[in-house]
């Protein structure tokens, strides 16, 4: 892949986690690093493991191929391959996949003197999917509780696993994460629209600046987060739908075991209008 | 300013703490897995929940058998309507069992006339003969609902004269409507379906009238399918009921992949089809014609006869009283409504 001129003044040594300078060398545009190695073996031998599983399962049709956890009866225990222990090994490589990738990007941050946001905000999306497939399950008592490995078999237990709380609208975790969801949304479609507009103008128009950004909203609503603002919002939302999302698959289960609606009889309840 | 807001902050805290420690549930839970791994076809229970609802479904010791030979209630006492074939022994045995069943605090004299046993003066007579032929009704020929576990006046009663969980027609007018809310009969929280915004009275539509309960699409194709979201609430309110009655969620009869495949189902979905027949059966053709009989504190705002849903047998549990077969150490209570 050919390279920018000025791109190599960014290569920086050093900065690495572990490892030393044994892989901090690039491929091609690509840094490699300790955390780019472990990145690359468990993303191979897990997506080997689930081709494997499609081999041994009863269908190659991309929609429908499933890699399912265990029986409930398994526990927390080890289960033949065969019958979830597929599932195990593939969970194992899919977190060391996704940690090492977070690893790999503190590296580059580090190399270039930026701060870790980066990896801390997809810590979020890794902590989403440890509480699916580790935190619920070990504290339901089964790696069963886990969801299956495939595109209509995941969706699918989703939907029963809502259903398990017989309305799962009514799940608190789940309102603040769906809001934050939308709300991350309508934040980026402001910023994206409000940068190309002021940024990006039409042919023979002059390139606005901050002032004209900041005046559009204090016109509109008064008041202009500002152009570093606007990014720790959007970061604050983004990591918090993420967030919620987990607590909202935690507390079903683990902390409350009867339909969503009747969770909120505590409200109707408080003694003001009972 | 500095100190309002640290109270501000302590009071949020506060509300906070209390909403996370107070008003969830905690590990260790209980699940039972009902279908193939991965595809959370499951019953979640808080163990601790699970055993106070086991100690308040715990069925009576029944009397001693009674022998069946000897003369007949039908030829020693008078006005005997029902129970005319039983020996003598064993309609004694069943009175006194009734009595326990449903008015023990009361006894006798809850439903007879102690002075003259035969009379129909009381309506509580006139209600319990009912319900003797509705039991034996039940026991005889639906079990394709109650199967072997069966039924007795115990199931629904419980040592009281009127079972805890009735239900008569609802009253729309009665609801408070507010700013936004007309009184529709949904939108406020709703008894009969866990306290969501759902319909507050699934049970006239779909449990005494015989409405189409299926709204969900076969297809995905649109224009194949005319319900509204508003009949969808009303029946999503009915499968609430039937989840709280029986202690169980969705996926106790339905895979939610596509709530309408009877291939995806599971076997109790066939049970809880014809549960739905019977208690329009029961409902139509023994209660409703009740509101003559009860007096009017007994009935409706509507003026109708109390009637029965999932609730009133089932009592939280998937089988009344945990699946115990009362009804086999009471043979009489099988048999034809009209001997």
């Amino acid at each position: 892949m050919a390279m920018l001129s000025f791109e190599q003044k960014y290569r920086v040594r050093g900065g690495t986690l572990i490892g030393g300078d044994l892989f901090d060398f690039w491929v091609g545009p690509f840094y490699v690093g300790f955390f780019g190695v472990t990145t690359a073996f468990f993303a191979l031998l897990g997506t080997a493991l689930i081709v494997w599983g499609a081999a041994i399962g009863p269908t190659w049709n991309l929609w429908r191929i499933s890699i399912a956890p265990p029986d409930l009866s398994y526990g927390l225990g080890l289960a033949p391959l065969r019958e979830g222990g597929l599932w195990q090994l593939i969970t194992v490589c899919a977190l060391g996949a996704f940690i090492s990738w977070a690893l790999r990007q503190w590296e580059i941050a580090r190399k270039l003197g930026m701060g870790a946001h980066i990896p801390v905000a997809f810590g979020f999306a890794i902590f989403a999917y440890f509480s699916l497939v580790v935190i619920r399950p070990v504290l339901m008592g089964a790696w069963g509780q886990g969801f299956p490995y495939g595109i209509i078999s995941h969706l699918d237990w989703v939907s029963n696993t809502g259903y398990q709380y017989l309305h799962f609208h009514y799940n608190p975790a789940h309102m603040i994460a769906v809001s934050f969801f939308f709300t991350n949304a309508l934040a980026l479609a402001l910023h994206g629209s409000l940068v190309l507009s002021a940024a990006n103008p039409g042919r023979g128009e002059t390139v606005k600046g901050t002032e004209a950004e900041n005046a559009y909203f204090r016109d509109t609503i008064g008041y202009s987060i500002g152009t570093l603002g606007i990014h720790r919002l959007g970061l604050f939302l983004a990591v918090s739908a993420a967030f919620w999302s987990a607590v909202c698959i935690i507390i079903s289960g683990p902390f409350w075991t009867r339909g969503w609606p009747e969770w909120w009889t505590w409200w109707l309840n408080l003694p003001i209008w009972k | 300013m500095k100190f309002g807001l640290q109270i501000a902050a302590a009071l949020v805290a506060v509300i906070a703490a209390a909403i996370i420690f107070g008003t969830f549930e905690r590990p260790p839970v209980t699940t039972v897995q009902r279908g193939y791994r991965g595809t959370a076809m499951e019953q979640v229970y808080n163990p601790r929940l699970l055993s106070a609802a086991m100690a308040a479904n715990i069925a009576p010791a029944s009397l001693p058998q009674a022998p069946a030979d000897g003369p007949k209630a039908g030829a020693v006492y008078k006005n005997v309507q029902v129970l005319k074939d039983v020996s003598v022994a064993q309609f004694t045995r069943l009175m006194v069992s009734m009595t326990t069943w449903v008015a023990p605090q009361q006894g006798c004299a809850y439903c007879h006339r102690t002075a003259e046993m035969a009379s129909d003066a009381l309506y509580t007579k006139v209600v319990a003969r009912r319900m003797l032929q509705m039991v034996r009704h039940i026991n005889a020929d639906w079990t394709s609902h109650v199967a072997g576990v069966g039924v007795t006046c115990y199931t629904c009663h419980r040592g009281q004269p009127v079972p805890a969980v009735i239900w008569w027609n609802g009253d729309p007018q009665a609801a408070t409507p507010g700013v936004a809310i007309p009184a529709v009969g949904k939108n406020h929280p709703s008894a009969a379906a866990g306290a969501s915004s759902l319909p507050d009275d699934p049970f006239t539509p779909f449990l005494e009238q015989a409405n189409d309960i299926r709204v969900e699409a076969v297809q995905a194709l649109p224009g194949t399918d005319n319900h509204s979201i508003k009949q969808t609430d009303w029946t999503y309110a009915l499968m609430i009921h039937f989840s709280e009655a029986l202690g169980v969620n969705c996926t106790y009869c339905h895979n939610s992949r596509q709530f309408a495949s009877w291939e995806q189902s599971t076997p109790q979905r066939v049970t809880a089809w014809y549960g739905i027949r019977m208690v329009r059966d029961l409902n139509t053709q023994y209660l409703d014609g009740l509101a003559g009989v009860f007096p009017p504190q007994r009935l409706g705002p509507l003026g109708d006869a109390p009637k029965l849903n999932c609730a009133t047998c089932h009592r939280g549990a998937y089988k009344p009283l945990f699946g115990v077969a009362m009804a086999k150490e009471f043979p009489e209570l099988t048999g034809a409504a009209h001997p």
